[in-house]
């Protein structure tokens, strides 16, 4: 009985985790710059694809992993400059548009690049096995996450709480006349906090991929979990899109294990409520607008 | 915007002017028309380009004019395509009544989930939308017994329309009841944009503060605009059942949610007309690409989707619109001499 | 003419908290028709509150509202707008996209309730236009009747929100620094209007530029830190020392 409930607790934790690496920088992107960014789930997904690939032609997993981060950070980095520099002055119709369009291009370049099966990512040997964790045997690869979340989490945590450059990232996210106005750079900052985030999205879309399946249609099939993860916790709100990552994995993960007939739609009726009840999510930045 | 002042002109120039501007209006029509009798091959597509076009109109109602920014709006097409399949399958074969209870009842749908979220706005109301949105397909996906589930719904069967127009592989039928199915609502949202309540949609979408400040209520106005939205897509989703005799989840997805908002961004927003040009191009194009590489199209209409956002706010139809300027300017100086 | 006794607008008890802040305590207020009363007050003193309070765009916590015997405390902003009570924005709130005659065409559209009657509308609107070119006559305004909004220059958009105000027959007319923002060189322009309000409606104006509310006001009323500290002739205010020291701090000179 134990053994049940801490086997969907580990799995919806663990979902979690995949969950927050991913939307974590895009509720930065949210809050921060206040661009509704559709196309997050791209980089999520040109991560998982470039370690698919290099994993594939053999080269070793965490090597792939800091690829796939640098590249879609550079990548990342690249757009923001271009096309994401334009939207913050306008609306939120033309971010949607815009975001949309680059969707879309992710998506062709994708198939046209790998076709449209799903693609793996392989795994180095020790993370497919299982492992003895006293009352059960469970695969290594969700304990790995776990760890791997963890650790980002901590990290992230102590650089927006006890860093300067968080102090100022939380700052321009409270209030970002005021921050420019005291003299932050705000123009550097938001590139650097964007590459960073599509860095992350790429380290959880590669890892995520055994949870979250590598095919073309990943960036719009999931987008709408990350956009949950974002707005339940609040636009800008790390400890926000933890818990709401973290809780969305489990209320899944549970879902899908009770009533797994109706559990996808319930849950959409669950968020539907909750931002009805909490439209500024549930632990939004304290001046959230 | 309507011309406010009638400046005084030679009667011949102005008459000639009212006709230019008529002939404009035609046009479409004229087109949809001459298409039927012309590409008989090609019936199937003009009847997807037409059902594309009310779809779009209906989004154009609440994004263009009103501002209501939602990526739900496949929620209110797919409804209503299910719901003129199920009537098929389980009731009656009749597509006017069909076309009439999917109408209504995705208007109704409409109505509530109106109620429900359009007090809340940005970012909290698009996920709302997109809740409804994904809630439904769900359902649908799931409730296998009375939608097919991902295969789709199957058995539906028409009757004749009128008793003895058959829908058939030849597609005559579906195109024409198409085409007057989308020549009323045309009118009916012509009638609406141009009216003081479409007038009043148009100033909250700019800035609902002010129209708060001078009396209007904005909410119930939001409200019903979005249950017109709601009813007309439902009316192209109930068309497109009757045009293919399927309804598969793909009416239910987000990718068609964002492809009739695309349609409507390349033909041009608060335009009833830019919805005619944006869906032909959109189709144009996936048509021709395709033949090219089957994701070719994603590409373009993807770069196209970029180029219009950061370089062309009017859409196409502010090419059209500067294009007519420079005639119409011509013409005057033509008339001077 | 009955009424001449009763106020407009009456106001008591007006209590208002954000959380620990009290933006508002126990104000009362009452309005003449035909009166010309200034709100002044150092910033932060909640003048803008009160006038969001009086408009219901926020809700008070308790006291009453009444406009012409009527408690409106109940009515949502827009209705309230119908029953007579109207404002102006201290920043501009304008459909800029729109030309200038037709924002106060909209404005009287709205008035009249046309939305719901469009079947006959080409007549309606063109009744609307004829009616906002006389405001803008009226106000000065007709030259850029065509102009979009937001081609405008800041001091006529600032008279624009004033125009748009008066289209809609208000009782009551709330002026939010209606000088705010106005370059010196065309801050007479504003004073003219100002001057020639109709002199039924009862004008409550919050203004920093003391020379307009001096000259202005038939009466004055100081708020600080959400309460009524007094309401006097400008001449009384200004020579209060109450008052000096509110604004200029305690230790006065």
């Amino acid at each position: 009985m134990i053994s049940y409930a801490m086997t969907i607790l580990l799995d919806g934790v663990s979902f979690g985790m995949i969950l927050f690496i991913i939307s974590v920088g895009l509720t930065v992107t949210m809050g921060l710059m206040r661009v509704v960014n559709l196309a997050h789930g791209s980089f999520a997904m040109i991560g998982g694809y470039i370690t698919a690939y290099m994993t594939q032609k053999g080269y070793d997993f965490y090597l792939t992993l800091a690829v796939a981060a640098v590249a879609a950070g550079l990548l990342g980095g690249l757009c923001e400059m271009t096309v994401y520099r334009p939207l913050y002055r306008k609306g939120e119709l033309a971010q949607v548009l815009l975001t949309m369009g680059l969707v879309f291009i992710s998506i062709a370049a994708i198939n046209a690049i790998f076709g449209a099966f799903p693609y793996p990512v392989i795994m180095p040997k020790y993370l497919t096995e299982l492992v003895d964790i006293g009352f059960r045997t469970y695969p290594a690869y969700r304990l790995f996450v776990l760890a791997v979340g963890g650790v980002i989490a901590a990290i992230l945590w102590y650089v927006i709480e006890y860093t300067l450059l968080g102090a100022r990232l939380r700052a321009a996210v409270d209030n970002q006349r005021m921050a420019r106005a005291i003299g932050l750079n705000v123009n550097v900052l938001f590139t650097l906090t964007f590459m960073v985030g599509c860095g992350l999205a790429a380290v959880g879309g590669a890892i995520g991929a055994g949870m979250l399946s590598l095919e073309p249609i990943y960036a719009l099939k999931y987008i709408v979990l990350f956009l949950i993860v974002v707005i339940v916790g609040g636009e800008g709100s790390f400890k926000g899109s933890f818990v709401a990552a973290i809780a969305l994995g489990v209320i899944d993960t549970m879902g899908k294990y009770f009533i797994p007939e109706v559990a996808t739609y319930m849950l959409y009726v669950a968020i539907f409520v909750l931002l009805l009840w909490r439209p500024q999510g549930l632990l939004p930045p304290k001046s959230a607008a | 915007m309507m011309a406010t002042s009638e400046h005084s002109a030679p009667t011949g120039a102005a008459g000639l002017r009212n006709r230019f501007q008529t002939a404009w209006h035609v046009l479409p029509w004229l087109v949809a028309i001459v298409f039927f009798f012309v590409a008989s091959g090609y019936l199937s597509l003009g009847t997807q380009i037409m059902i594309w076009i009310l779809f779009a109109i209906s989004l154009d109602l609440a994004l263009g004019y009103a501002g209501i920014v939602t990526l739900g709006h496949a929620a209110f097409f797919g409804f209503g395509a299910y719901v003129a399949g199920i009537l098929t399958v389980r009731a009656t074969g009749d597509p006017l009544i069909g076309l009439l209870v999917a109408t209504a009842l995705t208007g109704l749908l409409g109505f509530v989930t109106g109620i429900l979220t359009l007090h809340t706005k940005g970012v909290t109301f698009l996920m709302l939308t997109l809740a409804i949105l994904s809630m439904i397909y769900e359902y649908a996906n799931r409730a296998k017994a009375l939608t097919g589930g991902d295969d789709g719904l199957q058995g539906m069967s028409l009757d004749p329309l009128f008793g003895r127009f058959e829908f058939n592989i030849f597609g005559h039928t579906a195109y024409i009841y198409t085409l007057v199915v989308l020549f009323l609502w045309f009118l009916i949202a012509w009638r609406v944009v141009h009216s003081p309540f479409g007038r009043s949609l148009d100033g909250i979408r700019q800035n609902p503060r002010r129209m708060r400040a001078i009396g209007t209520p904005v909410w119930l106005r939001l409200v019903a605009i979005y249950t017109l939205s709601a009813a007309m897509a439902g009316s192209a989703g109930a068309l497109q059942a009757y045009a293919t005799r399927f309804v598969g989840l793909s009416v239910l997805s987000l990718f068609t949610s964002g492809i009739v908002a695309v349609t409507l961004i390349l033909g041009g927003t608060k335009r009833i007309y830019g919805a005619f040009i944006g869906v032909t191009i959109y189709f144009l194009v996936q048509d021709y690409t395709a033949k090219i590489d089957p994701h070719l199209w994603e590409f373009v209409i993807g770069g196209l989707l970029i180029a219009v956002v950061l370089f062309l706010e009017g859409g196409l139809m502010s090419l059209v619109d500067s294009a007519r300027n420079g005639l119409a300017r011509l013409f005057k100086r033509s008339n001077r001499t | 003419m009955n009424d001449a006794a009763e106020p407009i607008l009456s106001v008591r008890g007006l209590c208002k908290k954000f959380g620990a802040l009290t933006v508002a305590q126990s104000v009362d207020l009452n309005l003449e028709s035909g009166a010309r009363v200034g709100l002044i007050g150092p910033n932060g003193a909640g003048k803008t509150t009160l006038v969001n309070l009086l408009t219901g765009v926020v809700s008070a916590d308790a006291g009453s509202i009444l406009l012409g015997g009527e408690a409106i405390d109940k009515l949502k902003p827009e209705d309230r707008v119908h029953r007579g009570l109207v404002r102006t924005h201290q920043i501009n709130t304008l459909l800029v996209e729109n030309s200038v005659r037709d924002n106060v065409a909209i404005a009287i559209a709205e008035r009249e309730r046309y939305a719901w009657r469009g079947l006959r509308f080409t007549r309606q609107w063109r009744a609307c236009l004829e009616e906002a070119e006389e405001r803008l006559h009226e106000i000065g305004l007709a030259r850029e009747a065509d102009r979009e909004v937001r081609h405008l220059p800041y001091g006529e958009q600032r008279l624009l929100e004033i125009a748009i105000a008066l289209a809609l027959k208000p009782q009551v007319l709330l002026l939010d620094e209606p000088g705010a923002g106005v370059p010196s060189t065309e801050a007479h322009i504003i004073h003219e209007v100002l001057d020639r309000l109709p002199s039924a409606i009862a004008i409550l104006i919050i203004e920093h530029d003391m020379d307009l509310v001096f000259r202005f006001a038939h009466e004055i009323i100081v708020l600080v830190q959400g309460m009524v500290l007094t309401r006097d002739v400008p001449e009384k205010i200004a020579a209060d020392p109450k008052v000096r020291a509110v604004y200029l701090g305690k230790c006065v000179l």
